[in-house]
């Protein structure tokens, strides 16, 4: 039993990884380039990895650890938007004018990064990447309980702006 | 372990709000294709990359070019199994394997002169880790048979130095790991008749008869 060819690894992970990325760090530019230093990563370490190895939560965690390097990144740029760790939204709008929160998946992606990052990482984990609450502990160096909470806590506010945009057009045609 | 089982019932992975999150996360394909463009070129750069391959279409069907960075490495037709013999070469040279066309573009465009009848000869590093000992002897002889003739078993025995081992010569060439490039279709039987050959005794022929016709 020997490891798949890479080709195979980005082919399967390579959308799932983006969006993850894209999620956590809201700017598509820094989730291309995390994407990218991922898949390099991983690569580079990939001979070496067990075959029977969960190769979904390898490239997760190399991806997470990619996106800080990103968010620390940022922080060091002299970026005039405060607090730019909890509040990449504003970065976003810079670099993609498609985020301006008109249509429901705009909306839905304004919403992600008004998360905090926390909770931002914890639901891309658990419902993006399908990865156990007990790895997402491990990623977020919190308990089991806290990273369920923080992914439950992410859910819950995106849940409720998710919902508003189909209720006021039922609201517009009702008074049409 | 208990917290395991605990996190599946609280999934709903066909719920509308992570469909609707998926799908406004999700990269147009051009998009994607093209940053995996940039991440083979850096794979490359970065000498990352143990086999580079690409698919040629040739008269003969699709054939799988894989190189490592010394040279040719292997070309594999399609009813062996593109598929299956990437996974071999994960398994004997390295799993490092990305699609990535133009390390081998060279190989694609001396083939497609093969095989409109304007290149007799290839001009291209080989590497042979493939293959060792009197196989490798035998491979490393094929490309002296000449362009449009052919020679048996026998004589290439005799041209590798050991003029008993016919049968180790069949196996060589069933073995050859970059046929059409090394000429193990130019190898026929003494009597006259075709032989065998790893893409098939018709693609054999149809070799055969595309070098006499050019």
């Amino acid at each position: 039993m020997s490891l798949p060819p890479f080709e195979t690894v980005v082919d399967e992970y390579g959308t799932m990884v983006m969006r993850v990325c894209r999620a956590v760090l809201g700017s598509d530019i820094a989730a291309e380039d995390a994407w990218s230093e991922t898949f390099i990563s991983a690569l580079r370490a990939y001979p070496d990895l067990r075959p029977d190895s969960d190769v979904r939560a390898w490239l997760v965690t190399i991806a997470h650890r990619k996106a800080i390097d990103q968010i620390r990144a940022r922080n060091r740029a002299p970026l005039p938007s405060a607090d730019p760790l909890d509040r990449p939204s504003d970065r976003a709008g810079l670099d993609e004018p498609s985020l301006d929160g008109t249509g429901l998946d705009g909306g839905l992606r304004t919403a992600v990064n008004r998360l905090p990052t926390k909770q931002r990482q914890a639901v891309a984990y658990r419902y993006l990447a399908d990865l156990s609450y007990a790895e997402i502990g491990v990623l977020l160096d919190c308990s089991v309980p806290a990273a369920r909470r923080s992914a439950a806590d992410g859910i819950a506010a995106l849940r409720a702006i998710d919902l508003q945009p189909s209720r006021s057009t039922t609201r517009r045609k009702l008074t049409s | 372990m208990n917290t395991d089982s605990m996190n599946t019932d609280t999934v709903h992975t066909n719920d509308a709000l992570v469909t609707a999150l998926t799908a406004s996360l999700d990269t147009d394909r051009a998009d994607l294709d093209a940053l995996r463009a940039r991440l083979t070129e850096r794979a490359e750069d970065e000498a990352l990359l143990d086999v580079a391959y690409r698919i040629v279409d040739s008269p003969i069907g699709p054939l799988l070019v894989a190189a490592s960075p010394a040279g040719l490495v292997r070309i594999a037709f399609e009813r062996e199994g593109h598929d299956a013999v990437l996974d071999q070469l994960a398994g004997q040279i390295s799993p490092r394997i990305m699609r990535m066309p133009a390390r081998t573009d060279d190989v694609a465009r001396q083939l497609d002169e093969y095989f409109a009848g304007r290149r007799h000869e290839f001009d291209l590093p080989l590497d042979l880790q493939l293959v060792s000992g009197f196989r490798r002897t035998v491979i490393s002889h094929l490309p002296d048979i000449a362009y449009g003739s052919t020679a048996s078993y026998k004589a290439v025995a005799e041209m590798a130095g050991n003029p008993t081992a016919v049968r180790a010569v069949g196996s060589a060439c069933s073995h050859n790991p970059v046929p059409v490039v090394v000429p193990c279709h130019r190898v026929v039987r003494s009597d006259g008749s075709i032989g065998n050959y790893l893409g098939g005794v018709d693609v054999k022929a149809t070799l055969i008869a595309l070098e006499s016709a050019a």
